[in-house]
């Protein structure tokens, strides 16, 4: 599944305000609900299942990257964030080290293919160092869109 | 004998599939062994590198996908059943999310 059929284009930033996990994880689900998404308290129980998941081990995978995610059944498809931190954020890592981009996922209950194969497309951008370099040089969300696009394309 | 390589075949039993929190233990596992080469292969799929988190989620391993593991290097069959351990594990523990 390519990256741009799930991340949500209003729901993209280029530089993160937060500075601690949580932080990062309320900033990209409120971008998610401004954009439309998820209604009364759901935000708020999105944060906190992905918190909660957070707990078990975390989605930090190293080289500067990680991919919070969570079910929910506020949503009926996979519905994703991008997120660049400029200075990185400390985000328990497998390497230790800052996060800059974040992808967040949330998927619908019960759809391990779609959430399997949105990892598969995260996975083919990620592993283009120019590509997540690009994502870092952004200067807006704008620019981080047209990149997701044109590696989709490629 | 470091050369070499162990092999085994594994189907995918979890209902999730082999989601983020099985790959995250496999690899923490693999470089357990930071002499051994792992490789994780799908049928018709290059095989892929067993210590990367990007290159695992390439997989696409669903419930019921068989897949190969290899692993070369000193203590290299240590690590194969090390590994075959932790992918066969259940990470869905009732209640608990399950990616």
């Amino acid at each position: 599944m390519r990256m741009s059929e799930f991340v949500i284009r209003e729901a993209i930033s280029a530089n993160l305000s937060a500075g601690q996990k949580e932080g990062v994880i309320r900033e990209m689900v409120e971008n998610l609900r401004l954009a439309g998404y998820f209604k009364g308290n759901e935000s708020e129980d999105v944060v906190k299942a992905i918190l909660k998941r957070e707990l078990l081990s975390s989605t930090g995978i190293g080289d500067g990257v990680a991919i919070p995610h969570a079910k929910h059944g506020s949503v009926d498809r996979m519905v994703g964030a991008v997120a660049v931190a400029p200075a990185g954020v400390p985000f328990d890592s497998v390497d230790n080290d800052p996060v800059f981009v974040f992808v967040m996922l949330v998927s619908p209950q019960e759809r391990p293919s779609e959430h399997l194969r949105a990892l598969e497309g995260v996975s083919r951008c990620l592993k283009d160092k120019t590509f997540v370099q690009s994502l870092r040089n952004a200067a807006n969300p704008q620019q981080i869109w047209d990149l997701i696009c044109n590696h989709d394309r490629a | 004998m470091t050369g070499e390589i162990h092999r085994q075949a594994v189907s995918i039993a979890n209902p999730q599939g082999f989601h983020m929190r099985p790959m995250a233990a496999f690899v923490e596992a693999a470089n357990r062994y930071p002499s051994c080469v792992v490789t994780v292969t799908r049928a018709g799929m290059a095989p892929v590198n067993g210590k990367s988190m990007l290159m695992l989620m390439g997989l696409v391993a669903e419930q019921g996908t068989d897949l190969v593991i290899e692993v070369s290097g000193p203590r290299a069959a240590e690590a194969l059943a090390t590994l075959l351990q932790v992918i066969q594990r259940n990470y869905d523990e009732v209640n608990e999310p399950s990616c």
